[in-house]
């Protein structure tokens, strides 16, 4: 215990190795994007900072209008100028995105970051054929002749498993299946081997055979490539399945970010709380009825003072004061876990979460004798937990970030990894 | 394919047959004897001379067997008889009053006029709109925008023919910058065919292409927010190529649509400005059949003609989808 809390201080807060902001291909650094309306000024992302690595796959998560895609759209630079706020600074290897004029970010769309829309269907040009649209791609940023960009585009459409390539590259995309379309969507988005693939609700539209394998299709490419992937979702069952690191938005803010094994075991933002219990349990009783969480996200006109989901909270009477009213919770270190971080008041989040929302979202994992979960649980954990405090890597968030934003203080009452009060919980 | 042309062709047939009962209805159950003004035109019309004349012309058959016999000199020849009497061949649309030429041969020599008013007007105020609502909408909410759209207004407000009288009274007579406008065939040479109708395409061009200006920027600020030109700026497409590739080939469509329409339109007759440029079209003939003395066969003739196009017109439409709409391609 005492040499792994050593390695984290080691690691964040005494000296931070300058390779760990030089490894990280996207840094996405006090980014906040606004838009001006005749109603005021729309925060759609405040303040979020976050890294991704060559070979590492973000999962970020959150309701609809919390920020995911617009702030994964600001590294492309879609947003449109005119409209648009944007400060903080995203660097894609190295390079300055915000700001950037126009050649030099067409140089970088699409070759070195490409993205995978969520609708193939408004995302694909209906006038011209598929092939057309991925040899177009291609020819952008290689020049060759069209027959050699065609053979490409075959050759693609081929990897991402369409069946006939050859003959199917002149159809129309009226003419694929949903499915097909999603992978010609991934072919093109694919074929200049792009270092960051962001892919936004990849397979939302998709049922759940065809969700697997275009999953399936995203790993092959990333094993193959080593690209950085970030994955935009609501879909918690694809995170589990694809993301390494999660960030969970909410109202434009990063609420709680780490490894995916602890977010989806040890989650300590009643947000996160709130996602979990959503999710539909094939194994439970048919008359088990979902929680999903009360009220609706809140408005980026007039965003909520002190914690962006206070409105919705119903934990937050165990926080003493109006605190969580009046005060924007830090991301600060996480009780459970090496580079776990959240952005909640409760002083013990990881106890409500034992006691009181696990026994709600899985009864059937908590032992009704003790009130304790069973032990098969206790196990899994336990390894979670080990492998999690085993790996050392960096986390989403830059602890260079977390500094200039004031967040790092690890709090001297609650140590920022595992500890001996969580370790009696899980003998 | 086939049977959506037959189809339409069809209802085309049926539509133009429809139009023709109209015209002659309007005729022959309208107000004044139809012979009249043919009796007007020779010498003082007495009522026996007019009498004489309504029971030659067949007049006093009931209009559905006169429209039975109008109908089968469509197909067969017939013969006319005011007084004196006239080989009509066919396809005979009848005998203008005023000439008493056969109106088909007078509809031949007068249709290149029109037809070369307005494939260059048509094509100038195509380009023109096109070019102008593309540069309004890429630099849309600016000023260059506005002031696009501003201008597009006050020249559709002024109504057609004033533009077309102060064009001709100072760009041709004042100025002399367009001396002669006036109508060469154009197998006198493509030169002066087109120099003498220079200025009336300009008219026509210019006056018109406001409508197309608006309508294509109104198309291309619609696609320019579609998922596939931000999919196109993504994969690291040109601004320009984005603007004038992806979102004007989403706007063509509905473009064509109207061009198809208003080009049939101006093949019916450019009324003002062959009226207000004196060339010897549909459209002058047409006026000059409905003043009085009205020259029926020959009114009868042209709101066919503009009928024909039209309909004709709406089937190239239909035809021109499937060609520019790979979704409504018909495999």
């Amino acid at each position: 215990m005492t040499t792994q809390d050593q390695g984290f201080l080691t690691q964040g807060g005494l000296s931070e190795s300058p390779s760990d902001v030089d490894a990280a291909y996207l840094v996405v650094d006090h980014l906040s994007v606004r838009f001006p309306t005749y109603n005021g000024l729309v925060q759609a992302v405040t303040d979020l900072s976050y890294t991704v690595r060559r070979g590492q796959t973000l999962g970020i998560v959150g309701e609809s209008g919390s920020g995911k895609s617009v702030s994964s759209m600001a590294v492309l630079g879609l947003h449109n100028p005119k409209s648009t706020r944007l400060e903080g600074s995203i660097k894609v290897g190295g390079k300055e995105v915000v700001g950037a004029d126009d050649s030099q970010m067409r140089k970088m769309r699409g070759n070195d970051v490409a993205m995978i829309f969520q609708d193939a269907l408004t995302a694909l040009h209906p006038f011209y054929s598929v092939g057309h649209q991925i040899s177009e791609a291609y020819r952008i940023h290689h020049s060759v002749s069209k027959s050699v960009a065609k053979k490409r585009a075959i050759e693609m459409l081929d990897r991402v498993g369409i069946p006939q390539a050859r003959s199917r590259v002149d159809d129309y995309p009226h003419q694929f299946s949903g499915g097909m379309r999603q992978r010609a969507m991934i072919a093109m988005a694919l074929v200049n081997d792009p270092t960051l693939l962001i892919a936004d609700e990849p397979t939302t539209a998709l049922d759940v055979t065809v969700q697997a394998q275009i999953l399936d299709l995203l790993q092959d490419l990333q094993r193959e490539f080593n690209s950085a992937i970030i994955i935009i979702t609501h879909d918690l069952g694809v995170i589990a399945e694809m993301a390494d690191d999660v960030l969970v938005m909410y109202a434009g803010r990063a609420v709680e970010t780490g490894p995916t094994k602890l977010i989806l075991t040890h989650p300590e933002m009643p947000y996160t709380w709130g996602l979990l219990s959503s999710v539909p349990d094939v194994t439970a009783d048919t008359e088990a009825r979902l929680i999903p969480i009360p009220g609706n996200p809140p408005s980026l006109l007039t965003p909520p003072t002190g914690c962006p989901f206070h409105p919705r909270c119903v934990h937050k009477d165990k926080v003493p004061g109006d605190l969580c009213v009046t005060t924007l919770p830090e991301l600060a270190a996480a009780q459970v876990g090496v580079q776990h971080r959240r952005r909640c008041h409760l002083p013990d989040p990881e106890s409500v979460y034992q006691t009181e929302v696990l026994p709600e979202i899985a009864p059937d994992l908590i032992d009704p004798a003790t009130g304790e979960p069973i032990a098969a649980l206790q196990e899994i954990d336990m390894a979670v937990l080990e492998a999690v405090a085993a790996d050392n890597r960096p986390g989403v968030v830059s602890e260079r970030q977390l500094r200039e934003s004031g967040d790092d203080q690890v709090r001297p009452d609650q140590p920022a990894t595992f500890s001996k009060e969580n370790e009696d919980r899980h003998p | 394919m086939l049977g959506f042309l037959v189809r339409r062709l069809a209802s085309a047939f049926l539509v133009l047959v429809l139009v023709s009962m109209a015209v002659f209805a309007l005729f022959f159950l309208g107000p004044g004897n139809p012979a009249r003004p043919l009796c007007d035109l020779n010498g003082r019309c007495t009522p026996e001379k007019l009498e004489l004349l309504t029971e030659q012309m067949g007049l006093n058959d009931s209009v559905v067997h006169q429209y039975g016999i109008w109908a089968k000199g469509l197909v067969h020849d017939r013969q006319i008889d005011f007084g004196p009497t006239y080989d009509c061949q066919a396809p005979c649309l009848g005998i203008s009053y005023s000439t008493r030429e056969q109106v088909t041969t007078e509809l031949k020599q007068k249709f290149p006029a029109t037809l070369s008013l307005a494939i260059g007007g048509a094509l100038t105020y195509l380009v023109v709109g096109v070019i102008l609502g593309s540069i309004a909408a890429k630099f849309r909410g600016t000023s260059t925008d506005r002031g696009l759209v501003t201008f597009s207004l006050l020249v559709s407000s002024v109504p057609f023919y004033v533009v077309a009288l102060l064009a001709w009274i100072f760009l041709s007579l004042t100025w002399k910058i367009f001396p002669d406008t006036s109508y060469h065939p154009i197998t006198e040479g493509v030169g002066p065919w087109a120099w003498g109708l220079m200025l009336p395409w300009l008219v026509i061009g210019l006056t018109n292409s406001t409508v197309y200006a608006r309508f294509t920027r109104g198309q291309m600020v619609e696609t320019l927010s579609e998922d596939y030109v931000r999919t196109a700026t993504a994969k690291g497409v040109r601004r320009n190529k984005v603007l004038f590739k992806h979102s004007l080939r989403a706007s063509v469509v509905p473009i064509v649509t109207l061009f198809g329409l208003d080009f049939a339109f101006l093949l019916g007759g450019t009324v003002f400005t062959e009226y207000i440029f004196d060339i010897d079209g549909i459209g002058n003939w047409g006026i000059r059949a409905i003043r009085a003395p009205q020259d029926f066969p020959v009114i009868t003739a042209t709101v066919l003609i503009g009928a024909f196009f039209i309909v004709i017109a709406n089937i190239v439409v239909d035809l021109m989808y499937s060609v520019l709409d790979p979704r409504v391609r018909v495999s």
